[in-house]
């Protein structure tokens, strides 16, 4: 029995295009069905995320089991979209790379991983899998801890929101009771406030100097729109300030914040200074319970993040590659055992 | 006096050491047990040392100062298993084995103490001494977990923290798991002045004093911090500091209490 995989991702077909493959729960139903109906198909899983579309199966024939993949995509969007794919042992390989992300757009991620998992017990719940894509997918999931585990792939931030979260947390640790407050009604500001949000920030205070979009913007986000004159008198109940203005000199100093920090008695206060030029003066940093941070010093963490992950890329290879070779042998007794019973 | 599982512990907490130098240095900190295992095996060979000297001395092994010592380095290994698991196993072990490994050197390297004076049989006194080293086992892995607090701040505060930092617990975890540390050791410590209270026939005034400003002490900064008049920093500093203190004034103590014995 082969071990058969095709699919298009992020690196080989455009987003308008895997746009026109997102289906819905019903839909992938009806697509698993057409992949396991397509002849010398005994079991298959369909991998549907925003950036791949994959199908694994177990068959006696790969050519056959691509042309029909080809069709039904045809079918689908009326066009011929190119797939790549693979069969055993390259289709086990690839497999362990998506679940470990290190074929994602960020290196390292661990979403695709639950995705991965999403996909099988889909297929596993309708008994649509055989017992080699179940034995490959536990593998699966288990070269994935092994592989996280074991090296750094999936350590740091890799982008200035999620740095700007990954530091929020190490400050306050939960962030649902943490108040956020943005000034400047950025695009910038607005992404950082939304990474935070979906870590549970939940109380939202937007300032600007125009105060209309601080309240389109504060209506857009769920939180409450300030005047720009007032948000140094809220600066008492914050815990987090993401500041993005154009403001061609500093608007939080030393002199403003000494009185105020006196007031917070001793409650630690995160300042994320997005602007350029900087919103805050760097010697804020030293005052006790302040904790700050340029835009230059979060795309420094950011990038060091992404390089570290690169450099554990070839850890992981080295570990999917063992990994890769067991499980061929593990299936290679398997039958063995069969043909002697 | 068998010496044997005192050196086997000192090895177990050597080799937690080393395996924390390990992970500075190469700064990979694995979720591994390897902290939680040779700190366990340390606090079993330690368990070992002072039941053996519980028998030879048919008493509480807390009668020299190389032996109170061993008892307050058991204590933090102890708290340290009960309490650090439930913040980042290994890494808390990391910081708490040198520690321990400092102290159990010191005890073994001091000179062998003879017992000039016999303490009367007295329940009372034996608990008192006994629950006063436990507290400051708490406040010992208090003083760890304070440590840890600075370490983070300060990585926080560098704008380029190193790879620890992604190991280490949020400050304000580390806050309140010193806050509790102290809160235990204060209560320990209350009691174990019940009980001397009620077993001592003399206590000297100097060796009550000594205690009663540790106790001051520790009641004064967890008060200030209960009422947010003292920063997370000032707070973790000053259970270091007072820690530190309580350790330099230990063998003082211990005079003391001879001495009021006699």
């Amino acid at each position: 029995m082969n071990i058969f995989c095709a699919g298009l991702n992020y690196k080989t077909t455009s987003l308008e295009i895997r746009e026109r493959l997102a289906v819905s729960d019903d839909e992938m139903e009806k697509l698993l069905r057409q992949i396991h109906s397509i002849e010398g198909v005994f079991g298959a899983v369909v991998l549907s995320t925003c950036n791949r579309v994959e199908f694994y199966a177990s068959t006696l024939c790969p050519l056959q089991a691509l042309g029909g993949c080809r069709s039904i995509l045809q079918e689908q969007t009326g066009m011929d979209i190119p797939l790549y794919h693979y069969s055993t042992p390259d289709a086990v390989r690839h497999l362990f790379r998506v679940a470990s992300g290190l074929d994602s757009m960020v290196i390292g991620e661990t979403e695709i991983f639950g995705q991965v998992k999403n996909a099988y017990s889909f297929s596993a719940k309708r008994d649509m899998t055989t017992h080699t894509l179940h034995r490959l997918f536990q593998h699966t999931f288990r070269v994935t801890k092994h592989v996280r585990t074991e090296t750094n792939i999936t350590r740091g931030a890799s982008s200035v929101g999620s740095v700007a979260v990954q530091l929020a947390e190490k400050i306050f640790g939960k962030l649902e009771q943490c108040r956020v407050m943005i000034l400047g009604a950025g695009e910038i500001s607005e992404r950082t406030a939304r990474s935070l949000q979906s870590r549970g920030v939940r109380s939202l205070i937007v300032s600007n100097r125009h105060y209309d979009k601080a309240v389109a913007l504060a209506a857009e986000m769920g939180g409450m729109a300030l005047h720009f004159d007032h948000w140094d008198k809220n600066i008492l109940d914050v815990d987090i300030i993401i500041s993005a203005t154009g403001a061609p000199h500093a608007i939080l100093t030393v002199e403003k914040l000494k009185p105020l920090l006196k007031q917070r008695q001793g409650r630690p206060l995160f300042i994320i200074d997005l602007a350029v030029p900087r919103d805050a003066e760097p010697s804020i940093n030293k005052m006790e319970g302040v904790f700050l941070y340029d835009i230059d010093s979060l795309q420094k963490i950011a990038s060091e993040s992404i390089e570290v992950r690169r450099q554990e890329v070839v850890r992981c290879e080295s570990l999917i590659e063992e990994n890769v070779r067991e499980f061929l042998r593990c299936m290679k007794n398997k039958t063995l055992f069969q043909q002697a019973h | 006096m068998n010496h044997l599982p005192l050196i086997a512990s000192t090895l177990f907490y050597f080799l937690s050491c080393c395996s924390a130098v390990v992970s500075f240095r190469s700064g990979e900190f694995r979720a591994g047990r390897f902290n939680v295992i040779t700190i366990a095996l340390g606090v079993i060979a330690q368990s070992c040392f002072l039941i053996q000297q519980g028998k030879i001395d048919q008493a509480c092994p807390i009668r020299t100062l190389p032996e109170i010592i061993i008892f307050l380095s058991w204590a933090i290994g102890v708290f340290y298993l009960v309490i650090g698991t439930t913040y980042r196993i290994s890494l808390m072990g990391t910081f708490t084995a040198p520690l321990i490994l400092g102290l159990q050197s010191m005890a073994l390297l001091l000179p062998a103490e003879k017992i000039t004076s016999m303490m009367p049989m007295n329940p009372w006194i034996e608990a008192h001494a006994a629950v006063s080293l436990v507290a400051f086992g708490a406040f010992g892995l208090g003083s760890i977990s304070g440590i840890m607090f600075l370490f983070q701040e300060r990585q926080l505060k560098s704008q380029h923290p190193d790879p620890i930092f992604h190991h280490l617990p949020p400050i304000r975890i580390l806050e309140e798991a010193t806050i509790r540390l102290l809160w235990m050791g204060l209560i320990l410590l209350t009691v174990s002045f019940a009980a001397g209270w009620i077993g001592s026939r003399s206590i000297s005034g100097t060796k009550f004093g000594v205690s009663l400003l540790l106790w001051g002490a520790y009641s004064l900064i967890l008060i200030l911090n209960q009422k947010n008049r003292l920063s997370g920093h000032r707070f973790a500093f000053f259970a270091i500091f007072i820690f530190f203190c309580a350790l330099m004034i230990l063998p003082l103590i211990r005079y003391l209490s001879d001495l009021a014995v006699r």
